[in-house]
């Protein structure tokens, strides 16, 4: 049962030949079972998940079933989970229980999601490897010496393992696609604005996007169908009608144009990465699509702009965290300041510092010119780099990482080639273009992604390229060994 | 040396918006500590603002109000830096992009007019309070007031003495009052001023260094403050001293000021575009909208009050200058039908009780209408003006109308000369020397010896004799004494 799909889960629901308590106790039972060497989850949540699961059930009985009723849901530990604790994978939120719900949260519930736990997530998801939560780093299911990739770490594995068919995750450079490249699953950043960011903890505004994990790109469709739309409460979602994402995905993609940056096939990138993608754009020229070679010059640039504007917002977005309401504070302050300094220096991790002292320097006044407005210039150019190539191609195609996992301690002493791994996803973030991460093979044992880009809210097009590609494929229904 | 004074204000407004500036919490004043304080303005984690649209359309009337340029894409931004009363860690402000940009406005003194310019108005959160008191040694937050829309109103360093500062703070409350857009109420912090003030040689051209005289709310304190400044100041210079640029707080108790902070201190704020809130993006048909409906502005209203009421520049300044007063006055003027002697009532007795008590005119416990129908009563002679402040004291504290009070108390004028003139006999009976003296005396003189008489007659009358009618007899009588 745990290795099937939320779509096939779903349809065993309908059928009535599982139950959502059914279902929930086996997913509990691998996650008591297994999660010990995985380290996916912040907290588990039984009883609500058993409550909710008999909800559903119930429900289900009475007529009143939706598409989501009684189907398992893991979330990233910053969204915010009313009476739950919500870590953000932070000393600084060890004690914090939200008194709301995300918006995301309460979509799942209202559609009869059954809520196993939080996952494990890079510190306020500043991270590549999930290796800087501070409930000690996430492993890969593939080969737990190695991570799992982040910053939506946690999800990512939890998923790959089959402790959950489904997993919300969050990207702003590349934390839902890298992650689930990494772990052989299927994730979809959507386009900036489509999915409420209210009540998910800010890392960096302007580029956070919540979006789906699972195994499947009929999964994500399913999960953005609750996830997506309109929220009053975010100023920066989108206002635009709600659509059915399942609804195109059995299209036919003859005729389709897909773009391959030459930038994107560079020496960076492992050969036998490149391979596999070769392989991949085969497939889809098998299935009618036509191919191109396009240019997004400004790659490279993504990667500095990224790194001023993301920690230039987080340092601010951080600044709440000052022991004054809630969350972490110091023992036995003697004033104002020692409060202040020594709730955070104790507080935060050592990657969130480094990002919040970064930022603070990027806005200070004299330096805010040469860094900050440099990178919004830049932020622009990609943008522009993007939609020129829109006006030649409906999609893009790419790797999602130049490297498969890397080894747990690798790189967390080298945070630049830590960053490096980001260049292929970053530049979407700064864009707010969809993307989406699918698995296309394996490079010694170790799984790797095929990363789909779209143009603004074209997420439906995305996962019917996505789902024509596993119709011919079968790299997403690989588990590691074990599970 | 001669000195000259340069004084330039900054105010603070809080508009009267139901709700806060990004969140639904309610700005009522004077509830228990923390009870108006919702996720958003404790800056939970993931929270997120939105923006209030009154506090915009009422920031654009006082645009309106005051001749500016309204900003069409005005742009929050992010002031950051740490105070236990500012929950962000930031407040959002507006700067290089206000709602409001250069405006004007005049005003009047006993030295002349100036027309004072103003360089923008922006809108932004008020921050919640620090309270020292009854926490051993700790300091409790109210965050009550966080988020309160302001429009913080700047202007040029245009006025010359603390009266000119006054007499702009004093406009400025009327525009804002007039407007409906501020309740006005300066105790409760409604409106607060910062004054930067400097000195300089009269006839030199460059600004002395100033110095900021911050959270004045009084336009009396405006004055002490800035004449204790100024004296400093020169006192200094004169001294061989230099002023330092820096914050200074007014201790009223003491009328002086003392050092808050010195430049040096000050916060580097690294300004930046707030990523959650979008541009607000106004066309010219909804400044338009918003032009259609200004009331009368409290300089236009002014010049009617001249032109239709005949009354002097100074009646007319004070009656227009505060909205509630103004309409009252008019709505006594409609029920009157005498400008005059209600200017006369409105600004006399009953702005004395009113002060007395400490009751705005919007609580008034008289109405327009009992106010004019006394007014009837004292023009139809049914009273005499003296009578008249009676039956006023019985309106304020027991309510009624005046006729109603008139006919209770037995007040109503005598005016049958029957009974006058009996009265008249009797004291003239009784007043052997001073009708003696009258008959001695030069014919002109006579008139000034009336008045001892008639205050024998009011006297005996209880002061109900109609005085026009008792002058008129008692000259007739006496003189016919004389022949």
């Amino acid at each position: 049962m745990h290795t099937k799909s939320l779509t096939e889960l779903a349809a065993a629901l309908n059928s009535g030949t599982v139950s959502s308590v059914e279902l929930t106790q086996a997913f509990l039972e691998r996650i008591t079972a297994l999660d010990p060497k995985f380290n996916s989850f912040i907290t588990t949540t039984p009883e609500i998940a058993l409550e909710q699961a008999k909800a559903a059930d119930a429900a289900r009985a009475s007529g009143r079933a939706g598409d989501y009723t009684g189907l398992p849901i893991a979330h990233k530990d910053l969204f915010c989970t009313e009476g739950v604790r919500t870590s953000c994978g932070s000393k600084m939120l060890d004690n914090f229980e939200s008194p709301y719900d995300a918006t995301v949260v309460a979509k799942f519930k209202a559609a009869g999601a059954v809520m196993l736990g939080k996952t494990n997530m890079d510190e306020f998801a500043m991270g590549s490897s999930n290796e800087s939560s501070f409930y000690g780093a996430c492993r890969n299911p593939w080969d737990t010496q190695r991570v799992p990739g982040g910053s939506s770490g946690g999800s990512a594995a939890a998923v790959a393992a089959r402790l959950t068919p489904a997993a919300t995750g969050s990207d702003t450079g590349g934390s839902i696609r890298q992650p689930a490249a990494l772990c052989g699953i299927t994730g979809i950043k959507p386009t900036y604005g489509r999915v409420s960011r209210y009540g998910m903890v800010a890392y960096a505004s302007s580029l956070d996007q919540g979006g789906p994990m699972a195994q499947t790109a009929e999964d994500c469709a399913l999960m953005l169908n609750v996830m997506a739309g309109f929220d009053k409460m975010d100023s920066t979602s989108a206002q635009r009608d709600a659509e059915d994402y399942r609804a195109k995905l059995n299209d036919s993609i003859a005729g389709l144009r897909i773009g391959i940056p030459k930038e994107y096939l560079s020496d960076d990138l492992d050969p036998q990465i490149a391979e596999r993608v070769q392989a991949a754009i085969r497939e889809l020229e098998t299935l009618g699509a036509s191919v191109k070679e396009i240019s997004l010059p400004r790659t490279r640039m993504s990667i500095p702009a990224y790194y001023i504007i993301a920690p230039a917002e987080a340092s601010s977005n951080l600044s709440r965290f000052d022991g004054v309401r809630y969350g972490h504070r110091c023992d036995n302050p003697k004033d104002l300041m020692d409060l202040y300094t020594r709730t955070r220096q104790e507080g935060f991790g050592a990657e969130v510092k480094r990002r919040i002292m970064v930022g603070t320097y990027a806005l200070c006044a004299g330096y805010y010119d040469a860094y900050y407005n440099k990178a919004q210039q830049i932020r622009r150019l990609i943008q522009q780099d993007f939609l020129a190539a829109f006006n030649e191609v409906d999609v893009i195609l790419g790797p999602t990482t130049p490297h498969p996992a890397f080894k747990l301690g690798e790189k967390s002493n080298d945070p630049v080639s830590m960053y490096m791994e980001d260049i292929f996803t970053l530049s979407l973030n700064l864009a707010g273009l969809p993307g989406m991460s699918v698995p296309c093979g394996t490079v010694s044992g170790l799984p790797v992604g095929l990363q789909l880009i779209g143009n603004y809210f074209d997420e439906a097009k995305l996962l019917n390229v996505a789902h024509q590609f596993q119709q011919v494929t079968d790299w997403h229904k690989h588990a590691p060994t074990g599970i | 040396m001669e000195w000259e004074t340069v004084i330039g204000l900054e105010i603070h407004v809080q508009l009267s918006t139901q709700t806060k500036i990004f969140s639904g919490a309610s700005t009522a004043f004077g509830a228990e500590p923390n009870t108006q304080a919702c996720a958003v303005d404790l800056a939970l984690p993931g929270t997120l603002p939105v923006f209030n649209e009154n506090a915009q359309r009422m920031a654009i009337m006082f645009g309106l109000a005051i001749n500016a340029e309204i900003g069409k894409r005005a742009v929050f931004e992010r002031k950051n830096y740490f105070y236990p009363d500012l929950p962000k860690g930031y407040q959002t402000t507006q700067l290089e992009r206000p709602v409001v940009g250069e405006g004007y406005v005049d005003i009047t003194t006993e030295d002349g007019s100036r027309r004072v310019r103003i360089h923008h108005a922006h809108l932004e959160e008020d921050a919640g309070k620090s309270l020292h008191e009854d926490f051993h040694g700790m300091s409790g937050i109210d965050l009550n007031r966080a988020g309160t829309p302001l429009i913080e109103i700047v202007s040029e360093p245009d006025m010359r003495s603390s009266k000119e500062a006054a007499e702009y703070a004093r406009k400025i409350h009327a525009i804002v009052t007039t407007l409906g857009i501020c309740d006005g109420n300066m105790a409760e912090g409604s409106m607060r001023c910062d004054c930067n003030v400097s000195v300089r040689p009269k006839g030199q051209q460059e600004y002395g260094t100033r110095t900021e005289l911050k959270n004045i709310n009084s336009f009396r304190f405006i004055e002490r403050a800035i004449d204790t400044e100024v004296a400093r100041q020169i006192d200094l210079i004169e001294d061989g001293g230099k002023v330092v640029q820096e914050t200074r707080l007014y201790d009223p108790d003491r009328n002086e000021t003392r050092s808050m902070r010195s430049k040096e201190d000050a916060n580097d704020y690294r300004y930046f575009p707030c990523p959650d809130l979008l541009p607000v993006v106004v066309d010219d048909s909804y400044i338009e909208a918003i032009r259609a409906t200004l009331p009368e502005l409290p300089d236009a209203r002014r010049e009617r009050f001249i032109s239709d009421y005949n009354l002097s520049e100074y009646d007319a300044g004070v009656l227009s200058a505060y909205r509630p007063q103004a309409d009252y006055y008019e709505a006594v003027v409609a029920s009157s039908s005498d400008a005059k002697l209600a200017a006369n009532w409105v600004m006399g007795e009953l702005a004395k009780n009113l002060n007395a008590t400490d009751i705005d005119i919007r609580e008034c416990p008289v109405s327009a209408e009992q106010l004019g129908g006394l007014l009837q009563r004292i023009k139809d002679n049914t009273i005499s003006g003296n009578i008249a402040k009676k039956v006023f004291e019985h309106m304020w504290s027991d309510g009624g109308s005046a006729d109603e009070i008139i006919e209770a108390k037995g007040l109503k004028q005598v005016t049958d000369t029957g009974a006058i003139e009996k009265v008249i006999d009797e004291v003239i009976a009784k007043a052997g020397p001073q009708v003696e003296q009258y008959k001695a005396a030069e014919p002109d003189k006579r008139g000034k010896m009336i008045g001892f008489f008639m205050g024998q007659v009011m006297k005996a009358t209880g002061g109900k004799a109609n005085p026009g009618a008792v002058t008129g007899l008692l000259k007739q009588k006496l003189d016919a004494l004389c022949d």
